[in-house]
């Protein structure tokens, strides 16, 4: 039996949750358009309305860094940013990272220097890596450390994340010239 | 030493290969249990005590249940769902009383998070808060009883004792010699207090579950980010009164584990949230903050030590009294405090000792296993006793060990012989001091003299122990496959939630079957329907009992095949050997038959067949271990033990109290590296967490028991800025007679004894002792600033009095 009175009042609450806006950006190299809940945050857009489960949740309150992504050449902790204000951006998520069926340098050193254990925090590293070093392709072990230190990882100890970041950026030197 | 350098002479075994699974996880690929979205998916919330413990009046959930949305609200008072691992002591959701706060007293589930947390906030409880158990004094006491109902408590018997109208938990004893006689006709005796503060696991991703309770028929699936799907199984089976075979777990990627996902957690809660939700599956993300407050934690421990000792530095008598805090529930915890009593001594070889721990519950979160099992705390009382003693008798620390370290026919606590195949400590503290360059402490006239530069350097070391804390009976057992291109699957029982359990397991196989190791795959993502039988992937015990499992399953692979080459080649088994992925005759070796030709069963010319789809196993179950004796704690309770050692170069900063770690040199005695990149991973990560613990690390707790830091901004672990200039891992290979290869486990030692060494090189550093962590800034320059030579309390609250 349907239960009308549900079913209206479910509407009802729907309908309060419903003052949608329309946001444009484009995420990975393809132009994505919706209309979302002004209050979601850029992390569960990416998760719960593209399904993009790269990107991590692990504190929610920018703490941690599990869920940077790229947004305009920046690294961004997704949990404190609302999806409106990606409107227009251009955002890189971990998903985007290997082009043309080959994976990044920036990934292939991540896997031969074993930075990553668990891997949950990884997505987070490497995206908070790429916009490093597209800023600064040569940086110093300080500036590697201040980049990082705003992601947690509790399996590697660090020490094998750096010697990534360092290989890394030596080859993108190299080879991407 | 470069990591890189080390040298294997087998062509798998000892390779430092990438991780298997790394691709997935640089790629996003990598799905854990928060990233998995089933269809008709509700969202589940809880609502948490408030108070430490309270009276649960009423409870008014009529307003969350008319929301719009909700599918499902229940509360403690419909359910006596009871969860326990060795002790019977907690319900699913608090019942009329709650002992933490943190406790669930409500849950709903709804069909998003926003909904379901809406609900959550309409809920009205009324309160009537009681005096909470603070600590474990006031709990020794015994005025107020945490658990009422400790007489009655159902528990694991013969292995853990409750003791009668207390808050014991469980007292575990264990005794050698005659300890008060020596303690009497010993040169010197010195006596000490150490003790240190709860501490968070915190793995990047929390406890995430999935539940779905079929509402037709016993049967539950879960998905969940556990690192025992087979304990779980059980425990919830238990807990439901329902078969184990109706119970399908399934354990996705695990984002860190560190022991605080063993056993059960979230899974009853998820189940009951479903059955009331008509079988629908409900999906639990805890908070990070509910990951702080309401799920486990290390617990908090104090440890008092009294220790007689020769002129010469022989030590006679020991006698240590451990205090666990466990908080509400007993849950690892009264492990933990039975397994401090056979390694509560540390790796020494002391004639008269005597250990008595006890697991005591108070009014806070509740403790559970944590990387090290107890032994990081042990050994912070043991270690840092030491150097106490050494200081004492003016003999230098490395020799005052060296003098009373195990050796080949010492006896540990529990009675156990050791024996070469035990590997050696001695070896590792004589590695580590070595690369540190140790020449003896530093005099007051040295330390003046940097003093005055602002920064003084400190070095400092300490030994450890442990072994797989485990059931006497514990099992372990793997299923291998041939594909029909001769390549071979295997499922195994544990979960690799980083450690690389399923990469070390590729490399034994691959080793025993001569194949390359891309032809040899662990299927990930592991199902209680399909893969075999573990116990629980902890204590360091995988690479040692899966690995065995692995060689047995392998050479099992092996034995058939020759069975079916012998018919083939027209010879005996025994005239055949392996290699190259061929099955060939030792005498002409061109008489030889492919894997990829017996895989599936060896085809004839003229058509037909003989032998079938090639499918082996193989089981290794613990031999020879015991229960302990519950008065003198004899019995065989260690399958193996793996020894080492740390030593500490650091600069502290007078000024500020902060600690550089320069450098950190690690040893472990682990027989045999069978991936030396795997094992770099151990050292470096849980070097880290060792020092989060020595100086960043803890809970703090309001006068009424509220957590006052469940949050990363106030409970900090390690960033990339507190990792120590370098970390440099020494692997010592004296091979175990009875593990794979000879190896031995290391998951968890790297963690063990950091905090020990860290206060033994501040000692150096400063000439102060400090007997309680974490080393914090404030702690140090409130150290110094108190001018003692002993800091027995760094609580900030508590000056002037103790300082
Ligand atoms: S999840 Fe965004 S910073 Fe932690
Ligand atoms: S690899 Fe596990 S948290 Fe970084």
């Amino acid at each position: 039996m349907v239960d009308h009175k549900e079913c209206s009042l479910l509407d009802e609450h729907i309908a309060s949750n419903q003052r949608k806006v329309s946001l444009t950006c484009v995420v990975n190299g393809v132009e994505i358009c919706d209309t979302i809940d002004p209050t979601m945050t850029l992390l569960h857009f990416l998760r719960d309305r593209l399904k993009l489960f790269g990107t991590k949740e692990s504190c929610g309150e920018g703490e941690c860094g599990a869920c940077t992504v790229i947004m305009n050449g920046k690294a961004v902790t997704s949990c404190i940013i609302l999806a409106i204000e990606a409107d227009g951006a251009e955002i890189l998520t971990v998903e985007g990272l290997a082009k043309d069926g080959r994976i990044s340098i920036l990934q292939e050193e991540f896997i031969s220097e074993d930075a990553l254990q668990c891997g949950f925090c990884t997505p987070g590293f490497l995206m908070s890596t790429r916009a490093l070093l597209d800023r600064n392709p040569d940086p110093s072990e300080e500036e590697i450390k201040e980049a990082l230190a705003g992601n947690l990882c509790r399996c590697t100890g660090y020490l094998p994340i750096l010697k990534a970041v360092k290989k890394a950026a030596e080859r993108e030197r190299k080879e991407l010239k | 030493m470069d990591h890189s350098n080390y040298q294997t002479d087998y062509k798998h075994v000892g390779q430092p290969y990438s991780r298997k699974d790394a691709q997935k996880k640089v790629t996003g690929q990598a799905q854990y249990a928060i990233d998995l979205d089933l269809p008709g998916m509700l969202y589940g919330k809880w609502l948490l005590s408030p108070h430490a413990r309270a009276k649960i009046l009423s409870i008014d959930t009529s307003a969350a249940k008319a929301l719009p949305g909700v599918k499902a609200v229940i509360t403690g008072e419909e359910t006596d769902i009871l969860v326990g691992l060795y002790m019977q002591d907690k319900l699913a959701m608090a019942k009329g009383e709650t002992r933490y706060q943190g406790e669930v007293v409500a849950a709903v589930a709804a069909v998003d998070l926003q909904t379901a947390e809406k609900a959550i906030s309409l809920i009205k409880v009324d309160y009537e808060p009681l005096k909470p158990v603070l600590d474990v004094d006031e709990a020794l006491d015994g005025d107020i009883l945490v658990h009422e109902d400790i007489n009655e408590l159902k528990h694991v018997e013969g292995v853990f004792f409750p003791q009668k109208d207390s808050n014991i938990a469980s007292l575990n004893k264990a005794k050698r010699g005659d300890v008060d006689k020596a303690l009497q006709e010993a040169d010197i005796v010195v006596e000490s207090e150490f003790s240190l503060p709860a501490v968070a696991h915190a793995p990047m991703e929390t406890h995430v579950t999935i539940v779905q309770a079929d509402p037709y028929s016993n049967r539950i699936v879960v998905w969940s980010s556990a690192q025992s799907p087979f304990a779980l199984r059980q425990m919830l089976a238990h807990s439901f009164k329902i078969s184990e075979s109706d119970i399908e777990v399934n354990i996705p990627f695990v984002g860190g584990a560190f022991g605080g996902k063993a056993g059960i957690h979230l899974e009853p809660l998820a189940t009951l949230l479903s059955k009331a939700a008509n079988g629908a599956p409900v999906k639990l993300i805890p908070t990070r903050e509910e990951e702080f407050n309401q799920l486990p934690t290390r617990a908090g421990m104090r440890g008092h030590i009294i220790t007689g000792a020769k002129k010469d530095g022989k030590i006679t008598a020991v006698k240590v009294v451990y205090d666990w805090d466990s908080g509400a529930y007993a849950d690892y915890g009264v492990n933990v405090g039975k397994t401090a009593v056979y390694s509560g001594i540390g790796p020494y070889d002391i004639e008269n000792a005597a250990v008595v721990s006890k697991t005591i519950y108070t009014n806070k979160v509740f403790s559970t296993a944590y990387r090290g099992f107890g032994h990081l705390e042990t050994h912070w009382t043991i270690e840092r006793q030491m150097d106490i003693i050494s200081q004492k008798l003016g003999i230098d620390p490395l020799d005052l060990r060296m003098k009373n370290l195990l050796e080949p026919g010492s006896r540990t606590i529990s009675g156990e012989l050791i024996s070469e195949s035990s590997g050696s400590v001695k070896d590792c503290l004589a590695a580590v001091v070595k690369e540190i360059g140790w020449t003896g402490r530093k005099t007051e006239e040295e330390r003046r003299k940097e003093w005055a530069t602002g920064k003084v350097r400190g070095k400092g070391f300490a030994v450890l122990q442990k072994a797989p804390a485990m059931p006497a009976n514990t099992s372990t057992s793997v299923i291998m496959q041939m594909t029909g291109d001769g390549r071979v699957k295997m499922m195994i029982g544990a979960i690799d939630y980083g450690q690389g359990a399923n990469t070390t397991m590729a490399q034994i196989a691959a080793q025993e079957l001569d194949l390359p190791i891309d032809r040899v795959e662990v299927v990930e993502n592991l199902s209680t329907q399909t893969n075999p039988y573990d116990w629980n992937t902890v204590a360091s015990k995988y690479t040692f009992m899966g690995g065995n499992a692995v060689i047995r399953a392998s050479r099992d692979m092996l034995r058939q095949m020759k069975d079916i080459a012998a018919q083939v080649l027209h010879s005996t088994a025994d005239h055949l050997a392996h290699g190259g992925g061929y099955i060939y005759h030792i005498h002409n070796p061109e008489r030889r038959i492919a894997y990829e030709q017996l895989a599936l069963g060896y085809q004839y010319p003229d058509g037909s067949g003989i032998g079938g789809p090639l499918i082996s196993h193989g089981v290794y179950m613990a031999d020879g271990l015991t229960n302990l004796d519950h008065e003198t704690g004899q019995g065989k309770p260690a399958l193996v033990w793996t020894f080492g050692a740390h030593a500490v170069d650091l600069e502290v900063d007078v000024e500020t109290g902060s600690i550089t770690i320069l450098k950190v040199a690690s040893a472990f005695d682990i027989g045999q590296v069978i991936n030396e990149k795997l094992i770099y991973g151990q050292i470096c990560g849980g070097v880290l967490q060792g020092l989060g613990s020595a100086i960043l690390e803890g809970y703090k707790f309001s006068p009424d028991n509220r957590l006052l830091n469940p949050s990363f901004t106030d409970n900090k672990i390690p960033t990339m800025k507190d990792m120590p200039i370098e970390v440099v891992p020494i692997y010592i290979e004296n091979p175990q007679k009875n593990g794979p290869y000879g190896a031995r486990g290391v998951g968890e030692h790297p963690m063990i004894s950091v905090p020990s060494a860290v206060g033994n090189a501040v000692y150096d550093a400063l000439g102060i002792n400090f007997h309680v962590l974490p080393l914090s800034p404030e702690a140090i320059v409130l150290g110094i600033l108190s001018g003692k030579e002993s800091i027995l309390c760094t609580d900030v609250n508590c000056l002037p009095g103790c300082y």
